[in-house]
């Protein structure tokens, strides 16, 4: 087939009108695409806990039962330090003031006035006293149970409940001596190699 | 407004009030409603968050003096 003088200026400019369109056209269909897998993912979160202090247990099992609540996936490797939260008994857990300038020191009885007080301790006298650290503790556990915060004990048991995954470093088991009788039931004894492909699939991994 | 069921979190804090809702929305039918109260300021911008999370719909968010309300319906 000839093309006349007038049909190929129709397809010169029907080109010419295509290539303005296409690339506008890609950009959406590729936008639209990755919004909808982005809508059809469910959200995971990778938590390395890594302390074992009182104040230190709280932010993986807030933020770990919370994300399940939102219906996110949720996988926490216990390492170190961490590896106590997994322990049948966690009542023991403590909270030092010792070297935290950052803590506040207020005692969670007494009138108002009493209860606003900061006691500034020096830590000279906090290493001093013996138990003074276990007398922390106890007004810890005054404070959290007046203010209606949850209990560590609580919050794991709800984030287990609520299906979140828990993974403890087999290395730091053997490293402390510890055995897996010491452990709640429940948990995978794994170790980095595990826990690196969960978190290149998560949204959000934190080191706590 | 009507309700299903009624959730008493006042006097806990963050993130029970979310953890006893999710609970509390899970024994419910689609549809239906849940009145919640709660005492924890932090919770109104936390109740909107989960919604807008799971899908279940924030009808109504009240503030009385330093008591919340909130409404939310299973999706």
């Amino acid at each position: 087939m000839t093309s006349t003088p007038q049909s190929t200026t129709i397809d010169e400019l029907v080109n010419r009108r295509l290539e303005e369109l296409l690339p506008l056209k890609i950009a959406q269909g590729v936008e639209e695409a990755l919004r909808a897998r982005e809508e059809a993912k469910v959200p995971a979160l990778a938590i390395i806990a890594s302390k074992g202090t009182l104040d230190w247990a709280y932010p993986p099992f807030i933020l770990g039962s919370t994300a399940a609540a939102l219906g996110w996936d949720v996988s926490i490797f216990f390492t170190f330090y961490g590896l106590g939260l997994l322990k049948k008994d966690i009542s023991d857990l403590k909270v030092s003031p010792l070297g935290n300038p950052g803590m506040p020191m207020k005692m969670p009885f007494g009138p108002e006035w009493f209860q606003g007080i900061d006691w500034n301790i020096p830590n000279l006298v906090q290493a001093g006293v013996p138990g003074f650290e276990t007398l922390a503790t106890k007004l810890m556990q005054q404070t959290i149970a007046n203010k209606g915060v949850a209990g560590i004990d609580e919050l794991r048991e709800l984030s287990l409940e609520a299906g979140v995954k828990f993974t403890a470093c087999q290395m730091t088991v053997d490293l402390f001596g510890f055995r897996h009788e010491d452990f709640i039931g429940g948990i995978d004894y794994a170790g980095a190699a595990t826990f690196l492909p969960v978190a290149r699939e998560a949204d959000v991994t934190l080191f706590i | 407004m009507h309700f299903d069921k009624e959730l008493d979190a006042r006097g806990l804090n963050c993130p029970l009030p979310i953890l006893r809702t999710k609970k509390a929305l899970a024994e419910l039918a689609s549809g239906q409603v849940l009145h919640i109260l709660a005492t924890d300021p932090g919770s109104v911008k936390d109740f909107a968050a989960f919604a807008r999370q799971t899908g279940n719909a924030l009808l109504a968010s009240n503030a009385h003096d330093k008591e919340f309300e909130f409404f939310m319906q299973r999706k």
